[in-house]
């Protein structure tokens, strides 16, 4: 029997299998950030451990930093005093930092990739959830705690058990004017937020094989909204060439090498998934959700549901979740009216997705009573935006221009939404309080979000009239 | 060191809420702290505060329920972010033993590294549950880790599943990385021959 994706690069990294208990997984790269990595430090130090491969992890801070000027002090002393420890813990143990200073720091699933220490096939662990991001390089990726994070900074190891395995094999053709970010949050509303619970997702079909990278990283970072422990794309030319000459990439003869072994990583045509389903991304319409989980969206031409017309099971979360949301049942998606949108986040901060809100803004204002941020996920997507004279448009329209980091998807700094408030966000979660207490977040693509800036609503960004560059500041 | 868990009984409250993420088990605002205790206090912050003062709405407000050790819980529950605050909060207020349906991965790892029971039931034997706790007073679960059950005193019994390795963590409290480290040689010969196309020199900053 063939075997898929996942047994390959799972099979390849397994040290020791004992009986009765999980492998010894080794990890090929360990990602850190201030705020799930002190307790595991800590933990090293009282037990005179040290880190195993210093050369093989690599930190960044970016959840509880501020995104205003940099030359200002930081208000916030606890948080401070988090990434201080971040610093002498990396100090100490010898391990890259890109910190605040570094012309690479930034959200860290935005930075390993396009520093190039994203590979195929490689393992990736990091203290965070969205580190399912890095699937869609063909690497086996995934959030771990930090008690896990103490073990691999000591072992270079995970002890894991194998996870089941699901195909969602995506067929048609994503229709015009519609996003790798419609398409993920059309695959959660489909199948539910808990759908993939104990389970490696692998996206397949000709979807995904025609989306660039940094769509590929939107669909595999939202794997674990539907529960996936991870989402896997097969490594391709797509991914080579998004790859090549990236700083920390190999180089010369050890690219060919590395291409070699990369061309192997696909899942057998013989092979078999515990689970496969297939999905039609020809019905995708432009996303908005309505609810408190990433799986209660529905289409921007629809309205909010009726709790009556769900499935009996999904009935009451509903209920509660359009009371908090402050929402009646029929209310169309294009009058809900809003006070913040938030553009930014691990899975869609990168420059493709600035150029797409770009577009839309451009020439447009934000409208009067509503507060707009764009947050570039790493000091590279910001300068290579503002080199595309993106900020001017952004600037000029009425938004924010950030420094980079995670922001106001999950309001750790100063970017919070207040309560009772309601963002448009280009975030992955619309959890209770999850952008602050009482926020009322509705997840959409950066298309939606930027159109949704201008004017003061959700609307159909397919009926969007954009305008020439030239016309920004007339 | 962790506490070992062998067997256990406590007083349940149910919480009768699908998806229950860790953003509303320890909200944000909370995991800026650099310790590992002490996050009890916060424990579902927001649900159960209001201006400071503890909402009476809120289950764990209520007085039947002071002292409880086993969650009842709904599907998903521990879904969202990886935090190990949330099982930090759930243990340091007192939970050993939380009863749902499904949990989400990453948490259900978490839990046990946290001395924390989590235990799946069906969705027929958590109504039932959830039926008695709300009609008995002080109503009390039993687990017993060694033979997989939970019991009442009322005739209830269920079995659950719990890897073998699991189980002797939550037993025996085992050092998880002092038992890999017995592996460190197997570590390294495994490295010599593993390739890695990337290079991160160490910081040169460091201090050894």
């Amino acid at each position: 029997m063939g075997k898929t994706l996942y047994d390959k690069v799972y099979d390849r990294h397994v040290v020791y299998q004992g009986e009765d208990q999980p492998s010894i997984l080794y990890i090929d790269l360990h990602l850190i950030h201030e705020v799930t990595s002190p307790q595991a430090f800590e933990g090293l130090r009282m037990n005179n451990r040290v880190v195993s491969r210093p050369d093989r992890t690599v930190a960044t801070m970016d959840h509880s930093i501020p995104t205003t000027d940099r030359s200002l002090p930081f208000r916030d002393e606890v948080a401070k005093k988090q990434v201080k420890t971040l610093e002498e813990n990396c100090r100490e143990f010898g391990i890259q930092l890109f910190d605040l200073e570094s012309e690479n720091q930034g959200i860290v699933h935005v930075i390993a990739p396009e520093l190039g220490i994203t590979q195929p096939g490689q393992t990736i662990v990091c203290g965070d959830s969205h580190t399912s991001t890095h699937g869609a390089f063909g690497a086996l990726a995934f959030g771990i705690g930090t008690s896990e994070v103490e073990h691999v900074l000591a072992t270079q190891t995970l002890k894991q058990d194998k996870a089941k395995t699901l195909a969602i094999n995506i067929m048609g053709e994503l229709p015009k004017g519609t996003s790798a970010k419609d398409l993920i949050l059309s695959i959660i509303g489909k199948y539910g937020h808990d759908f993939a619970t104990g389970h490696v997702i692998e996206y397949r079909g000709e979807v995904i094989q025609n989306l660039t990278m940094e769509e590929r990283m939107t669909v595999c970072n939202m794997s674990i909204e539907m529960g996936g422990r991870a989402g896997l794309i097969q490594p391709d030319e797509v991914t080579f060439n998004y790859l090549k000459d990236k700083q920390y990439a190999p180089k010369g003869e050890q690219w060919e090498e590395a291409l070699s072994e990369w061309r192997l990583l696909y899942t057998d045509d013989d092979a078999v998934f515990d689970q496969i389903v297939e999905f039609d991304a020809s019905e995708v319409v432009p996303q908005v959700t309505w609810g408190t989980n990433p799986g209660q969206g529905a289409g921007i031409t629809d309205v909010v549901p009726s709790p009556e017309d769900l499935p009996i099971s999904q009935r009451k979360a509903a209920e509660k979740a359009l009371q908090y949301m402050g929402l009646q049942s029929g209310t169309p998606f294009d009058s809900i009216k809003l006070d913040k949108v938030f553009i930014g986040s691990c899975t869609n901060s990168r420059i493709e997705d600035l150029r797409k809100a770009a577009k839309i803004v451009s020439g447009y204002k934000v409208t009067d009573s509503l507060h707009a941020l764009v947050v570039p996920g790493s000091q590279t997507v910001k300068r290579q935006a503002e080199e595309e004279g993106l900020d001017q448009v952004f600037i000029k329209a009425g938004f924010d221009w950030r420094e980079s980091g995670c922001s106001m998807c999950l309001g750790m700094n100063e970017d919070i939404v207040l309560e009772g408030e309601r963002c448009a966000s280009t975030s992955n979660r619309n959890f209770e309080g999850r952008q602050g207490k009482g926020a009322r977040t509705h997840l959409v693509s950066p298309e939606m979000a930027a159109a949704a800036a201008i004017k003061g609503h959700f609307v159909d960004v397919r009926n969007w009239v954009t305008k020439e560059r030239e016309e920004v500041g007339s | 060191m962790i506490e070992p868990f062998t067997s256990f009984t406590g007083t349940a409250v149910p919480l009768d809420v699908d998806n229950v993420d860790t953003d509303a088990i320890i909200p944000k605002q909370f995991l800026k702290r650099t310790e590992r205790t002490g996050y009890g206090q916060f424990l579902f912050f927001d649900w159960r505060f209001e201006n400071g003062k503890e909402r009476q709405d809120f289950i764990l407000n209520q007085d039947r329920y002071q002292g409880a050790s086993v969650l009842l819980a709904r599907k998903n529950f521990g879904c969202g972010s990886s935090r190990e605050h949330a099982p930090w909060a759930l243990s340091d207020y007192g939970f050993r033993v939380i009863i749902a349906p499904s949990f989400a991965d990453i948490f259900y790892n978490n839990c046990f590294k946290n001395g924390i029971l989590p235990i799946v039931l069906s969705e027929a034997d958590v109504d039932m549950l959830f039926q008695r706790t709300n009609e008995k007073r002080g109503y009390q679960l039993s687990v017993d880790l060694e033979s997989q059950r939970v019991i009442d005193s009322h005739g209830f019994e269920a079995y659950f599943e719990v890897t073998p390795y699991r189980k002797r963590l939550l037993q025996k409290g085992l050092d998880e990385i002092g038992s890999t480290l017995e592996f460190k040689d197997k570590i390294k010969s495994f490295e010599e021959k593993h390739r890695i196309y990337y290079r991160i020199d160490r910081n040169e900053k460091a201090s050894i």
